[in-house]
């Protein structure tokens, strides 16, 4: 028995009983597609409200916290220890739902309607893309609510409207930057049990080994290597930069750039480990 | 643009192979389903079928072999494939968190249809599938019947010439199965093909006008349900003798009216005989009585998959289960 089968794999599109069908999704039909996705993240987030936990409460906690513990030993009075610890707060805050943004998608994968979307002739990357999308708007409630908490302590930042404003969409960058790193882990670990223990071996290091709370000139020399190389410490110096001082600078270009690549090198990861697990 | 030359088969596919480590689950299938027919591939659980439908669908890749749809190759347009196949799988997929009509939109949206297109057709489908009172409840309300239901309205959103039905009743009670069976002979009324496997016997001779029968991961045969029903009997007398030692007796009655040798079955005095007609079950009982012969049960059943297994392959397909488990204990 012979098949018949007259296609070359590199035609763009064909006709098939009357309808025209494409090889591969357009640019347009794959931002519909994720922005369909996001629709559904959000519908998700919404039914589940325990997901905003972690954007709601944390940054309320950890930046009363850290003010009270570390304010008076660090920098002589809480006063002068917030325009120190916010922007710290709010790149940890940020890294910390990029590791649920991560588990999320695991536990997503497991599920039945994952199976559908795999016979969907959509772009691969929609059913990631989807959800990250979504969690931009948690990322932008940890970045606000931490903003928050620290004028009602007392901050008051001399970097303007403007600074301000670009240091919060700098953070929620960042976030989103970071979580394709999660995503990719969420698409090669077995469970989302392991996403979590991997998430938090990463997250750990990366917050407490950087510039967060304190400045690193008091580290051992090693040690200061490391932070000066993290790029946590260049997202928190870029947002100290712009919110304290409305200072654009090579800091904030550096942080930028540095978000960019982990995207791209991440994302492409991320897709094709997803494309390939059956 | 490539126009496909229209060709009279929806799925043409030779010699698929699929294997996970060292175990054949799919062993050189041939597949011919034409245009406009229900095909049923029919088989006992671990047969092959689910892997066969994956591969078909771009959802499995193919370790051997050849296949097409509509005249477009899988393996190398995947992304045309999937515009032309609605999937439907062994266990529902859609999703837990949305409402009946919020799934359907979601899949229609994704397809690219426009908001209100999406809106217009998940309303009619729920309708039509019965679900129009669900129509806001979220899935995790849903009953397994419903959400079966659900499951193949959302591979009919877009339409597609072909439709992939992966065990659509298995697990279903009789009355959501009737229902089912109807709902999927609307689908046919309306133009479309249909791929479906099964388990049960009767559901192919219901619903496909082709079978195909597979078993670990070969096929054992093909024809019309008339076809297969006609090499099995139509079906099957089991009788058990009162008397165990009156049972050859009573075989060679069997053998003299109906002209066919019954089977003996393991429990004493047991015997099952095909029976081109259920009514000539009364002649065998009266003769069995003219003949003196008392018999403890007499039971006339509609042929099962196993024996049609046991007509086409000569073995069961049960017991082929059981030696398999035992091999893998
Ligand atoms: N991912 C897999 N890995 C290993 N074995 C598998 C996998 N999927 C299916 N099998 C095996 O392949 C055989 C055929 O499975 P399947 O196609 O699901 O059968 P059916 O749908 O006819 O019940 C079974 O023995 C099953 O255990
Ligand atoms: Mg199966």
């Amino acid at each position: 028995m012979t098949t018949q089968s007259t296609l070359l794999p590199d035609r763009e599109t064909a006709e098939v009983l009357d309808r025209t069908l494409v090889a591969r999704p357009s640019l347009r039909d794959t931002v519909d597609q994720s922005i369909a996705m996001a629709w559904r993240a959000m519908k998700k987030m919404r039914r589940n409200p325990e997901q905003f936990f972690d954007v709601t409460i944390q940054p309320l906690l950890f930046t009363a916290m850290f003010a009270f513990i570390f304010g008076g030993g660090l920098a002589g009075s809480v006063q002068d220890y917030l325009p120190w610890l916010i922007p710290g707060v709010l790149a940890q805050t940020a890294l910390t739902a990029c590791m649920a943004t991560g588990t999320q998608m695991r536990e997503d994968m497991d599920k039945g309607v994952f199976d559908r979307f795999k016979s969907l002739p959509i772009a691969r990357i929609a059913p990631l893309a989807g959800p990250m999308l979504a969690d931009v708007l948690r990322y932008g409630i940890a970045a606000t609510l931490t903003l928050l908490t620290g004028f009602l302590l007392g901050y008051r930042p001399d970097g303007g409207v403007i600074g301000v404003t670009a240091g919060w969409a700098l953070t929620i960058f960042a976030g989103w930057s970071l979580s394709w790193i999660f995503a990719w882990l969420g698409t090669v670990a077995r469970s989302a049990q392991a996403v979590q223990g991997i998430g938090m071996m990463i997250m750990f290091p990366l917050t407490f080994l950087s510039n967060v709370f304190t400045d690193p000139e008091t580290m051992p020399e090693w040690l200061q290597k490391f932070v000066a190389v993290n790029p946590v410490s260049q997202v928190v110096t870029a947002c100290r930069d712009l919110i304290n001082d409305g200072n654009f600078s090579a800091h904030v270009g550096w942080a930028v750039l540095g978000c960019s690549v982990v995207v791209a090198v991440f994302a492409p990861l991320a897709v094709r480990s997803y494309s390939r697990k059956i | 643009m490539t126009r496909v030359p229209d060709t009279d088969l929806a799925v043409a596919a030779a010699g698929l192979v699929k294997t996970f480590g060292d175990f054949r689950a799919v062993d050189g299938i041939d597949l011919e389903v034409r245009r406009g027919e229900v095909f049923g591939v029919l088989g006992p659980n671990g047969a092959g079928k689910t892997t066969t439908l994956k591969m078909l669908a771009t959802l499995l890749p193919m370790d051997g072999g050849e296949a097409s749809i509509f005249g477009v190759d899988v393996r190398r347009n995947p992304h045309m494939i999937r515009q032309l196949v609605g999937v439907t799988g062994q266990y529902a997929s859609v999703d837990e968190n949305l409402t009946g009509h919020e799934n359907l939109w979601l899949f229609g949206r994704l397809q690219g249809l426009s908001s209100s297109r999406a809106k217009a057709m998940a309303a009619d489908l729920l309708e039509r599938f019965g679900l129009a009172e669900a129509r806001d409840k979220q899935i995790s309300a849903f009953s397994g019947g419903m959400r079966r239901r659900l499951d193949l309205a959302a591979s009919l959103i877009s339409q597609p010439p072909l439709i992939f039905l992966d065990e659509p009743t298995t697990g279903l009670d009789p009355r959501t199965r009737g229902q089912m069976w109807d709902t999927i002979r609307d689908l046919v009324r309306g133009g479309s093909t249909v791929l479906l496997t099964t388990q049960y016997l009767d559901e192919a001779d219901q619903l496909a006008g082709r079978i195909a029968v597979i078993d670990r991961g070969i096929k054992v045969g093909e024809g019309t349900p008339d076809e297969l029903k006609t090499s099995v009997g139509s079906s099957t007398l089991q009788l058990r003798m009162s008397d165990p030692a009156e049972t050859a007796d009573a075989a060679a009655v069997v053998r003299r009216v109906l002209d066919e040798e019954p089977v003996l079955t393991p429990e004493a005095g047991g015997m099952n005989a095909a029976l081109p007609d259920a009514n000539r079950a009364a002649d065998v009982l009266i003769a069995l009585r003219q003949s003196g012969l008392s018999i403890a049960s007499a039971t006339v059943q509609k042929p099962t998959l196993d024996e049609v297994f046991m007509a086409i392959t000569g073995h069961s397909a049960e017991d082929e289960t059981d030696a398999e488990m035992e091999v893998a204990r």
